[in-house]
């Protein structure tokens, strides 16, 4: 029976997720806006007979989160983005012996130590393998305290599947705000996947000694492993790819959004629906992999698109990548509209570039277009 | 008939890669012997960290985990907490431990946590190729240090005691140094790891034995002058003994 709803800030409901997730340990550095979020888990953590560690650095904490899950645990960490920023060494090494964990950013404005309102200007370092080397992990975006507490709760299973990090991309807004929610039921502890792979129980040498390490010298044993891990990225690109989609199919403009950006979006097609204005919405919820078979197929349908991000432009360029230069045979039009510093772009704005995108369409429908001035 | 002294069941009966006259064989050995005694070999988990004995998994027959430079301690924290059964053994070079993880080996000794550092010391960068260590000695010429380590001059600073420095610490229940260079303390670098391991096993707070070890190769010396280096150079300035013993009442340096 599902349970009640309860008002909850994000940070805690992402907590409360993944207690229920059975995270059996977590490590966390203090770092705005993601601040209640650990100390949700000091609280219950400690309680329940869990391991919680208040981490020297982020790059501890993220060390942590791999001796954990190497050990067999299910591990998590989170952070705002300058604190992501240290722990992408972890991330690397994590992708690098396929361990499973999942990591949660808070994001805030950069670069630098910025500012700590919400932003999304952390995309390129979440989907693009944030530290060194060859490796991509999931992403996933939600808009809502709910949404937040349904991905991190499947964040775990999801990462113990695919053998990498999961990585919850959420911002101070999603963070900081308080909405209803309606919990998972605690996951069964008997139920977990099993973890051949993992260091530590081996007992009465009944197996050969597990080795987790990123480490291979040999560059041709170097470049299958990564090669194998490319073949599963497709597996999961195949499987896993999630999106919203709203009203796509009347729209000739879709406006194209995650997280509190999709949030905006969905208020500005509201308002322009009272107007008589058809725009639609695409959400995509994994980031990495990111949905492009879909933003292409609506592409080929000839739609154009209005990027909207928290960013000077980010996931802008996947779009592009996605729409690969057609829209109905012509060249494509994907226009961007972005806040950035912890702005938040308000409805009226995006609105506003909306009707702006829509006039020109209809006066020049085949006249290709440039970027909008905000780029 | 029995035998009374032969290749420890923990270590894999292969030839290393280490240079002559390196002090890893030894300590791997020591190691070996310690974990076979104690009869932990299905619940041993070594830490392998970045230098040298990266290659610790293909010697030790019991699971590893290898994590980022100098953030061994941070990983074996998390290893240890969740298998606080297991002897946790975080193996550390002077570059690891005392430059890149820092902060790594100071907090998590101050926070008792349950695992045994065995800290080898050889006052240099080994796989690198022989720069300037923290506890390169003043004088000592390497790569880095080209003149000699001038820590005033030049600004290199001084060799870091490291052992001395976490004994202040709470959480540190037992520290010890011990060296490899001669057969008597091999003897009692043993019976420090061997204590160590036991504390540990007993659940008592943060455990770690330093040992001073020959690189023949990175000093540019013969195996026996670099065994004799560390006698005449090394020792005295980083003492040997147990630094700080709070396993048994009334216990201490």
């Amino acid at each position: 029976m599902a349970e009640e709803k309860r008002l909850m800030k994000g940070n805690e409901a992402i907590g409360e997720a993944a207690i229920r997730a059975g995270c059996d340990a977590y490590f966390g550095y203090p770092i705005t806006p993601q601040n209640e979020l650990t100390a949700y888990m000091a609280r219950y953590m400690l309680d329940s007979g869990r391991v919680f560690i208040q981490a020297e650095s982020e790059i501890a904490a993220m060390s942590m989160v791999y001796g954990a899950a190497a050990a067999g645990g299910r591990a998590m960490t989170s952070s705002s983005s300058p604190g992501v920023s240290l722990k992408q060494e972890g991330i690397s090494y994590a992708c690098g012996a396929d361990i499973p964990c999942v990591v949660v950013n808070v994001a805030r404005a950069g670069p630098g130590l910025g500012g700590i309102s919400p932003a999304q200007g952390d995309y390129f370092q979440s989907t693009r393998g944030g530290g060194h080397g060859d490796y991509y992990h999931i992403v996933l975006a939600p808009k809502s305290v709910q949404e937040a507490a349904d991905l991190t709760y499947e964040a775990f299973g999801l990462a113990e599947k695919w053998r990498m990090p999961v990585m919850i991309l959420a911002d101070g807004l999603i963070g900081q705000m308080m909405e209803g929610v309606v919990l998972p039921a605690a996951v069964d502890p008997g139920a977990r996947p099993d973890r051949p792979w993992c260091a530590g129980g081996r007992a009465g040498l009944a197996r050969e000694a597990n080795h987790v390490s990123s480490c291979i010298l040999d560059p041709a044993g170097l470049e299958a492993s990564v090669r194998a891990r490319f073949e599963r990225y497709e597996r999961i690109a195949a499987e896993r790819t999630r999106f919203e989609a709203v009203n796509v199919e009347k729209a000739d403009l879709i406006l194209v959004a995650y997280g509190t950006a999709a949030r905006v979006c969905l208020g500005a097609i509201q308002a322009a629906a009272k107007e008589g204005l058809e725009l639609g919405l695409f959400r995509p919820i994994s980031l990495w992999p990111f949905p492009k078979d879909e933003l292409a197929r609506l592409a080929k349908a000839g739609k154009r698109f209005l990027t909207v991000e928290m960013s000077m432009g980010q996931m802008v360029e996947d779009v592009r990548l996605a729409v690969n230069g057609t829209v109905g045979g012509a060249v494509a039009a994907v226009d961007f509209f972005g806040r950035c510093g912890g702005v938040i772009p308000s409805e009226e704005e995006v609105l506003a570039e909306a009707k702006r995108i829509v006039d020109a369409m209809n006066a020049s429908t085949a006249e290709p277009r440039s970027g909008s001035a905000r780029r | 008939m029995e035998v009374v002294y032969g290749h420890p069941k923990s270590l894999k009966p292969i030839q290393t890669k280490y240079c002559p006259g390196c002090g890893h064989g030894a300590i791997h050995r020591l190691i070996a012997e310690a974990v076979d005694e104690l009869g932990v070999q299905d619940r041993a988990i070594i830490m392998n960290p970045v230098g040298c004995s990266i290659w610790a998994d293909l010697y030790f027959d019991f699971d590893s985990v290898q994590v980022p430079h100098g953030r061994t301690p941070a990983g074996a924290t998390g290893v240890k907490r969740m298998r606080p059964d297991h002897l946790v053994i975080c193996y550390q070079g002077d570059g690891d431990l005392a430059a890149i993880g820092t902060a790594e080996i100071v907090h998590a000794a101050n926070r008792g946590e349950k695992f045994t550092t065995i800290f080898v010391n050889n006052a240099i960068y080994g796989m690198t190729g022989g720069q300037m260590a923290p506890t390169t000695l003043v004088g000592q010429k390497a790569t880095t240090a080209p003149h000699g380590r001038d820590p005033d001059g030049a600004g290199m600073g001084y060799p870091i005691r490291v052992s001395e420095m976490l004994a202040t610490l709470g959480g540190t229940k037992y520290i010890a140094r011990g060296s490899v260079d001669s057969a008597i303390n091999v003897r009692k670098t043993k019976h420090y790891i061997k204590r160590a391991f036991e504390a540990q096993l007993r659940g008592i707070g943060f455990t770690m034995v330093e040992i001073l070890s020959p690189c023949p190769t990175n000093w540019q010396m013969s195996p026996p002058q670099a065994a004799d280096w560390v006698a005449s150079d090394m020792i005295p300035f980083y003492r040997l003994g147990e630094i700080k013993n709070e396993l048994v009442e009334g216990g201490g340096a």
